[in-house]
């Protein structure tokens, strides 16, 4: 996006061939541009993922539709499930903290660069795989293609007897490498953050996004283990003749389940806490308040972070654990509503007595707050585990975690992108493409998915490629399939936005929001060495600091 | 979020409303699209009405013969009642912190533009922060205790000598129960008594798979409970009304997991004693279709299929021996009639593609015989 500016100063720059630059994106280690190839990458598997969700939601427009066949239907589920969680919603994070964690902590890049860039090859190439598994996946009896076995694959439907062919190894070796690449990201993120904060800045005083980003890693590497183990262990299962998940040799199908989930719960909040970190930059510097209760927001995110660790058999309610184990599940997982409730309220205590401003990225983070309120309920819904023998597995549950993903992550996110555009293009976003974009999405979300959760109270359970006339789905599902619509068009938006301002947008300037974080103390976009002199800071608004000399936030932290 | 939160206020409020007949579905059924539409509200803000209709039709509460909020056993009926306890509670918490959220958005937009001006800044309270957070742990401690005792009622074995046992396997893509001890083996369409209050008859049932995992859910009469291969579970229904109730398979076990129906009748006490005396007998085979039989026995049907009373033992597919007593064939994708019994066995794959029993590539004069054959088996 910005090439010339971030090797060497406009003035002296030749215009050099199309390979050499190339050559210099694929050859970085700059955390900046592996921040945006993250982001980039994350957002072409966003509409390929995108136009695997329309393709579900077309087939189910209407009962006994025959848009697709039932194997294709089930490839797109897995597909979709699988590339949303590990290659758009975990990269474009990743992303975002390469970017700018060491630009908020005062630092000159990651702590180990070459890392950072093994990390996202790795996970780039893992992608790539995933989706060779279309033309490369056919084995025996062309039971092959890209994997069917749903996006969280419980045993034994991915033993060889059940799935023939190299399908589900695509699957299996493609997590299994990004799980490399993220752990990779989290290590060095921890690094970066514990160890290269600018002189003044001790972890009392780092940016929450530095904060809600170092919890976050710390949850990666302690989430990804077991997914890894798991599959480790489910290649020795159809390769070396093992039994772990061989239930027809006497292994246990719910061992993968509790492997599964011991990963996939908490990878959930693995998700949201950068989600969080985005409201809580975004929301004080568009209500023009400090965030409220800085310690108290710490604690919430590192609490969610330790109970985020024993929440996960409430994925299992229906497998058949005992009361003594469902009732432990059930604690636990309304105990997380508590931090998560003190984080609601904190923002709202931001924006009470602020001075809103209404620009795209806080329009993004308002419609999350309201979001995020339902996503939560509902959870706490699902947590009753009688109530959740109804719902589980029903379009009820997919309507929740849609909420918590789209409602919550991708609605910061998108307020993310329009808040650090100019920040990382040096240009400013059209605003009235971003309003344009807001409502759409806004609309298109809301079309799908608050309707969604209808047709699972009257017992339509999720994965199915089809349904009878008569079972009172219909109008709900054309419903949900119409908001698909809306939100297409805001994506289209969108991405028009972002490539027009990039290279028509007018200049940003260093700080465009009048904002308060160390990244809008240097140029947009910043050179390769971030900052001239690396800053010196007194508090957790370097920049109010300096912009109010005679009220400085030292004198109250 | 309208719909929902309009749901569960109505849901919490109101009275049932009095079954619907067969007659009402129609008048509906008749009406323009957006009148229709009207009524679907109308109805969605009464949701709890529910009734046997003629047997063989599903009865027909608002909505959805699935519709959860309309139960029919002593299991669906306690987990809605800790349900709308949840709902209450949540509805609730959603208009307080709904209304707070919306309150400071409107009140504090930016009405002027004011460079340099900035708002007082605060940076926290500990009283407020301290408030919302002992709140909150008080109201999860009440959820978790409603919660915990209705899971320590509900998850004990049945105390009555008079439950019925039924064993129920999941198969890709059907359903076998077995009556233990009666000799009783049928698929997809279960036959359970009605359990009277007074002298319960609640129904046991042992789930298990042999080779997926699935999901045993019929949400009028409970919860679901997951069938998974090596892990046997189990649970009760006690339903207290009769007639036919819906349900299907809820957890993703191949390629047919969409078409993998379940029908649960529920009868009074002396039907299901007949029907369980009928199912119990041998097949009755006349001679007038032996050019059937022979076809059945010769090709590969029996290697799947069992007809009681014949040389055909296979386990892998549907009990035969009583098809004509079930209403639907293929695990509930389609009508039990001979059009649809002949196309099934002609080719399973367009009816339900993935389906595990192949096209044997019978001649027309082969199908028709083995159709024949198998509309003796009543």
């Amino acid at each position: 996006m910005s090439t010339e500016s971030m090797t060497l100063p406009m003035s002296d720059a030749a215009p050099r061939p199309l390979v050499e630059r190339l050559h210099e994106w694929v050859t970085t280690v700059d955390h900046k541009r592996l921040g945006i190839l993250y982001i980039l990458y994350a957002l072409v598997f966003l509409m390929v993922s995108g136009v695997e969700a329309t393709i579900m939601r077309i087939q189910l427009i209407r009962p006994n539709n025959h848009f697709v066949s039932p194997q294709v239907f089930n490839r797109m589920f897995t597909m979709h499930g699988t590339t949303m969680i590990f290659f758009v919603a975990m990269t474009v994070l990743l992303g975002f903290a390469n970017y700018l964690v060491p630009l908020m902590i005062g630092a000159r890049d990651m702590a180990y660069p070459r890392l950072n860039a093994f990390s996202f090859w790795i996970t780039a190439f893992a992608g790539l795989l995933l989706y060779f598994s279309f033309i490369g996946g056919d084995g025996l009896y062309g039971a092959g293609n890209a994997p069917d076995v749903g996006w969280f694959a419980y045993a034994p439907l991915t033993s060889l007897t059940f799935s023939r062919g190299h399908s589900t190894d695509f699957w299996i070796v493609s997590l299994l490498l990004s799980g490399f690449g993220s752990v990779g990201t989290a290590i060095n993120i921890i690094a970066t953050v514990l160890c290269m904060r600018c002189r003044g800045m001790t972890l009392g005083k780092m940016p929450l996004f530095a904060w809600l980003n170092l919890t976050m890693a710390g949850l990666l590497i302690l989430a990804v283990s077991p997914l890894t183990a798991a599959q480790v262990m489910l290649l020795i299962d159809r390769y070396l003749g093992g039994h772990f998940f061989d239930t027809q040799a006497g292994g246990s199908a719910v061992i993968w389940m509790h492997f599964f989930w011991i990963f996939g719960h908490p990878e959930v909040y693995v998700l949201v806490i950068p989600a969080f970190a985005f409201a809580s930059e975004i929301i004080p510097v568009f209500s023009r308040k400090a965030i409220f209760g800085y310690p108290v927001m710490v604690a919430a995110t590192v609490c969610i972070g330790f109970i985020s660790m024993s929440v996960w058999a409430h994925h299992m309610f229906t497998v058949g654990m005992g009361p003594a184990g469902n009732t432990f599940f059930v604690l636990s997982t309304m105990a997380i509503a508590v931090p998560t409730g003190i984080k609601i309220f904190n923002w709202l205590a931001t924006i009470w007595g602020g001075e809103i401003h209404f620009e795209t990225p806080m329009l993004f983070c308002l419609a999350f707050l309201f979001q995020f309120l339902i996503a939560g309920l509902t959870g706490v819904m699902l947590s009753v585990a009688p109530f959740d023998w109804q719902l589980s597995a029903s379009y009820f549950v997919v309507a929740h975690f849609h909420y918590v993903i789209v409602g919550g992550i991708l609605f910061t996110l998108f307020g993310a992108f329009y808040y650090w555009f100019p920040k990382m293009s040096g240009r400013m976003y059209n605003e009235k493409l971003g309003k344009v974009h807001f409502w759409l999405f806004l609309i298109g979300f809301h079309l799908t998915f608050d309707f969604m959760h209808i047709p699972g109270m009257l017992g339509m359970p999720r994965r199915i490629y089809t349904y009878e006339p008569g079972r009172g789905w219909d109008i709900w599902n054309l419903i949900v399939t119409v908001g698909v619509f809306f939100q297409a068009a805001g994506v289209l938006v969108f991405a028009g936005n972002l490539l027009w301002s990039c290279f028509r947008g007018r200049l940003a300037g260093n700080d465009p929001w009048n904002a308060w974080t160390l990244e809008w103390s240097t140029a947009s976009p910043p050179p390769a060495y971030n900052f001239a002199v690396l800053p010196e800071v007194k508090s957790r608004r370097p920049l109010w600091d300096l912009k109010h000399p005679e009220d400085p936030d030292w004198h109250y932290e | 979020m309208l719909g929902f939160s309009e749901y569960v206020r109505l849901e919490a409020d109101l009275p049932c409303i009095k079954p619907h007949t067969a007659k009402a579905r129609k008048t509906m059924s008749n009406l323009p699209a957006p009148s229709r539409w009207i009524v679907a509200l109308g109805v969605a803000a009464l949701i709890c009405a529910s009734a046997p209709v003629g047997f063989g039709e599903p009865a027909v509460p608002a909505l959805s013969p699935t519709n959860m909020f309309a139960p029919a056993s002593s299991q669906a009926q306690s987990i809605l009642e800790v349900s709308n306890f949840v709902l209450i509670i949540t509805a609730c918490i959603f208009a307080v912190v709904f209304s707070l959220l919306a309150y400071a958005v409107l009140k504090f937009r930016t009405r002027r533009a004011s460079p340099g001006q900035e708002p007082a800044q605060v940076y926290g309270s500990s009283q407020l922060e301290l408030a919302w957070t002992v709140v909150p742990v008080l109201i999860v401690g009440v959820l978790f205790l409603a919660t915990a005792r209705v899971i320590a009622d509900m998850q004990q074995p049945p105390t009555t000598h008079d439950a019925i046992e039924v064993t129920v396997i999941g198969h890709q893509f059907w359903w076998e129960f077995r009556y233990p001890g009666r000799q009783v083996v049928t698929a997809n369409e279960l036959h359970i008594p009605v359990s009277d209050p007074a002298h319960p008859t609640p129904t046991f049932l042992t789930l298990l798979s042999v080779d997926t995992d699935h999901s045993f859910w019929v949400p009028r009469l409970g919860g679901k409970t997951d069938l998974i291969p090596n892990h046997p579970n189990s649970m009760s229904i006690d339903p207290h009304e009769t007639g036919l109730f819906l349900g299907q398979c809820a957890q993703y076990c191949g390629t047919q997991h969409a078409k993998m129906l379940l029908r649960v009748y529920v009868q009074t006490r002396p039907e299901f004693d007949r029907w369980i005396e009928e199912q119990s007998r041998p097949a009755q085979v006349s001679g007038t279709v032996s050019e059937g039989q022979r076809i059945f026995e010769r090709t590969a049907c029996m290697n799947c299929h069992a007809v009681a009373g014949t040389p055909a033992d296979g386990r892998f597919g549907p009990d035969l021996t009583h098809l004509m007593s079930r209403d639907t064939i293929a695990s509930g994708a389609a009508r039990n009639t001979s059009e649809s019994l002949r196309a099934w066995i002609e080719d399973p794959g367009v009816l339900k593609p993935g389906s595990k029993m192949p096209a044997m590539g019978l001649s027309d004069s082969e199908l028709n015989a083995v159709t024949r054959y198998l509309e003796t088996l009543h």
